[in-house]
């Protein structure tokens, strides 16, 4: 468990009935309803992570890129590692 | 701490089960166990789309599907343009150019006429584009509730052009595995209307005759071992089947097998896997390994297969089994699908 | 896809599985949770990748392995009443319970369907208000937040035709039970990263410190599992046990606040028989008194047979990681996804199912993938 999928927000409703806040979320080129009341602090544009239509958290976009940085880094200090023997 | 085990179930048998028309294992099985034993004939055994015989010299293929989706229309088509073209491919995939196509209707008390109107209406279409006539057909009416609307059979007859067997025994160790086109479009058009799935550009059911492509294939003097288009159970049962029957392992590379962006999506979100989705106009085609790059030429000048891959590779290997190499590079078997292909969530 | 794609990439993989490589110089056993986690790993031949040393045994992270066979019938039960819409998610429906699946009860006339979200069994219920819709709502807490709102908006709005089975299940007290079980060979986890998206992993402490075992919340995709690894391994080479967090671009140590209060609202925890397992106290939730008339199994009364148990199927060892499912003897024989013994064969996260489709037979060594492709 579990299936959650990342998309971007591009649009926000904000339901007169119970207050709800839905969106739709595009995956890639495909657009679905998705509720958004779990995160109040996403706004148009960010990415989140849907599961079973419920984006669950923001994607934090710096924290991405932190895996590609350390392998950059591993990659350099191999480099070294192989120009030192 | 206890440990309990797992009930033994009872392994539903004596009934029909949807995963039955799945296309997959159990379809197989069905056949297998109820249908070959009771009809026996040589022709049949071969198990492959469409049957070949002989009258008087000329080879013909013969070939019936009945079709049951729901709904009746979705985006890019309906039961009648993919009953004629599904037919139509089935010829195509022995080899033959297709004649004639029959029609026999199952209507449900009920059904709207504008409906049945529209389905007629792309079937005439379609047909029009096969150039096949639809020479001979059948109605009849069932009481509301027995049936989904509509249920549709097309038989069609052929005449085999291919100058040696067209089938999964012709192929070779060796031989390169051709895919027309990119995967998955029909079976995510038709689940985008159950799911409310919206798209950006629709994804379009991609039914379509493909006999043009098979026969430019044929013309250019490709040594065609096989074909097969890509139904239900996608292209990973297509070559499952294949395999089996010529006792040959087929090694395929994730990242040559096109899918669209969109499909790609709607399967992460459904969690659902594109090698197992249904198509409706798209076949893989087995050729010599000499002839690959010729074959393909000649796809890609044809517009059914304009985006016409080599995805893999056939190998000596009496299992008859699948095997996929990832795009993150580690291996796999890429099995027989299991009854139907049901949306995860985990 | 953004966000999915580079975890994917076929460099970026190969470079972290030779960071492992060089940094394994013993033989260590983890442990993934999570049936997404086990279904990406068989999927993609990460084991493959891995150095010989390192062992990943496969979790009771798949829900619906776990739900106990008692459920299954009561589920059965409910969806053969003619007033009833049963409706679930799809890896429920193929589940063996005593005698039946829920396929079995479709194919025999039951109104089963499934749906994507339980928002959309709600629906159902808003339009078919002479039909009693049922939604079976099984899952970890990745879920919980999305059967709360079902169940809120159903209570806001007064629904009267909508329900919910629930047996939901909570990871932390699993991982506990295993680590605290006398054979138990798990030496590090990688915990699953979508429960603690919405829980947080402040829970992991205590139990990370208590049995010294390193526990790295992790990702789904290839490049997330490796770096899991990767940081496991890296605790475990140098004797730490540390709670860290591998998938920060989705987790947050608090997780999500919002979503645990419409959980705690609507949902209490209680104890929970895990199919395979057995029962473990405090693993599971029910709902609320407050909101116990949307609770299915007092709504509706049905009479279970006898909970039929059969010796052969070993899933229960499967599931905590003591046996690999190609040791087990009906593995690929009498048992396979077309005739399963148990729920791991059935559901796609199953360790069994996943290992059957994906060609593990045989110990990594030789598999049925290796000497297929050992050629070329």
């Amino acid at each position: 468990m579990c299936l959650a999928v990342p998309g971007k927000i591009v649009s926000i409703v904000q339901e007169e009935n119970l207050g709800l806040r839905r969106g739709k979320v595009d995956f890639g080129g495909i657009r679905k309803d998705v509720c958004l009341d779990y995160t109040p602090e996403a706004r148009m544009g960010d990415y989140v992570l849907v599961h079973v239509g419920f984006a669950l958290t923001v994607v934090d976009e710096q924290e991405a890129q932190r895996v590609f940085e350390a392998l950059r880094q591993l990659d350099q200090l191999e480099e070294l590692k192989e120009g030192a023997t | 701490m206890a440990i309990l085990s797992c009930p033994l179930p009872q392994p539903a048998t004596d009934r029909i089960l949807l995963a039955h028309g799945g296309g997959g294992r159990l379809t197989n099985q069905l056949i297998e166990s109820v249908f070959l034993p009771a009809f026996s004939n040589a022709v049949l055994e071969s198990r492959h789309d469409g049957a070949v015989i002989s009258a008087d010299g000329t080879r013909l293929a013969m070939t019936t599907d009945t079709y049951v989706v729901h709904p009746l229309v979705f985006p890019g088509g309906t039961i009648g343009d993919l009953a004629v073209n599904g037919t139509v491919n089935d010829l195509a995939m022995c080899g033959a150019r297709p004649l004639a196509l029959s029609a026999g209707f199952v209507l449900e008390e009920g059904l709207s006429m504008g409906t049945l109107r529209t389905v007629v209406a792309s079937m005439h279409e379609a047909a029009r584009v096969a150039n096949v006539p639809i020479v001979t057909g059948d109605t009849k009416v069932v009481d509301k509730g027995k049936g989904d609307g509509l249920f549709l059979n097309t038989t069609g007859i052929g005449v085999v052009v291919a100058p040696k067997p067209v089938s999964p025994e012709s192929v070779r160790p060796g031989d390169a595995v051709l895919v027309s086109g990119d995967l998955g479009a029909h079976g995510i058009a038709i689940l985008s209307v159950r799911n409310g799935l919206e798209f950006e550009g629709e994804v379009r059911s991609d039914t379509i005759s493909l006999w043009p492509a098979v026969e430019a294939l044929f013309r250019a003097g490709i040594e065609v071992h096989c074909l097969r288009d890509l139904t239900r159970g996608g292209l990973s049962s297509a070559l499952n089947e294949i395999a089996s029957v010529a006792r040959l392992r087929i090694t395929v590379e994730e990242v040559l097998i096109p899918v669209s962006n969109v499909v790609r999506g709607a399967c992460e979100l459904l969690g659902l896997d594109p090698l197992y989705a249904a198509n409706e106009g798209r076949f893989v085609a087995f050729v010599p390994e000499r002839q690959a790059d010729h074959a393909l030429e000649i796809l890609r000048s044809q517009s059914v297969s304009v985006d016409a891959v080599r995805a893999g590779t056939v190998y000596e290997d009496a299992r008859g089994i699948v095997t996929l190499r990832s795009r993150v590079g580690g291996n796999r078997v890429l099995d027989m699908l299991s009854g139907e292909q049901l949306p995860r969530i985990c | 896809m953004k966000f999915l794609d580079e975890y994917r990439d076929y460099d970026a993989v190969q470079q972290m599985a030779q960071a492992i490589r060089r940094s394994t110089t013993r033989p260590w056993t983890l442990m993934e949770v999570c049936g997404g986690q086990t279904h990406t790993i068989v999927k993609t031949g990460l084991q493959e990748m891995l150095p010989k040393g390192i062992t990943l045994v496969h979790g009771p992270g798949c829900p619906v392995c776990v739900t106990p066979v008692e459920m299954i019938d009561r589920a059965v039960a409910i969806a053969r009443r003619p007033e009833v819409v049963l409706c679930s998610f799809g890896d429920m429906l193929r589940v063996p319970g005593s005698t039946q699946s829920l396929f079995d009860a479709k194919a025999l006339g039951g109104d089963v369907r499934i749906v994507y979200s339980p928002l959309d069994a709600l629906q159902l219920a808003r339009s078919n208000r002479q039909r009693e819709v049922v939604f079976f709502a099984v899952g970890f807490e990745t879920t919980a937040p999305a059967n709360a709102m079902a169940v809120w908006e159903a209570e806001r709005e007064k629904i009267p035709n909508f329900s919910m089975l629930v047996s939901h299940v909570l990871v932390p007290p699993a991982m506990e039970a295993i680590l605290s079980s006398p054979n138990c060979r798990v030496q590090a986890f990688l915990a699953a990263g979508h429960v603690c998206m919405v829980m947080g992993f402040e829970e992991y402490f205590p139990i990370s410190q208590k049995y010294h075992v390193p526990i790295v919340v992790t990702g789904f995709e290839p490049l997330d599992l490796l770096e899991g690894v990767q940081m496991a391994v890296a605790q475990l080479e140098s004797g730490r046990a540390e709670v860290e967090n591998q998938y920060a671009r989705a987790v947050r140590r608090s997780g999500n606040r919002p979503a645990q209060e419409r959980i705690a609202e609507v949902f209490e925890v209680t104890r929970r028989t895990w199919r395979g397992i057995g029962e473990i106290p405090l693993s599971g939730l029910r709902l609320r008194e407050a909101y116990r008339r949307f609770d299915a199994e007092s709504r509706f009364a049905v009479e279970i047979g006898h909970v039929e148990e059969s010796s052969e199927c070993i899933a229960g060892l499967v599931l905590q990681g003591l046996r690999k499912p190609f040791e087990c003897p009906a593995f690929g024989t009498r048992c396979t996804p077309d005739t399963p013994l148990g729920a791991p064969m059935v559901s796609s996260e199953g360790a069994c199912a996943a290992y059957f489709h994906f060609g593990r037979r045989k110990e990594d060594g030789d598999s049925i993938v290796s000497t297929a492709t050992a050629g070329h």
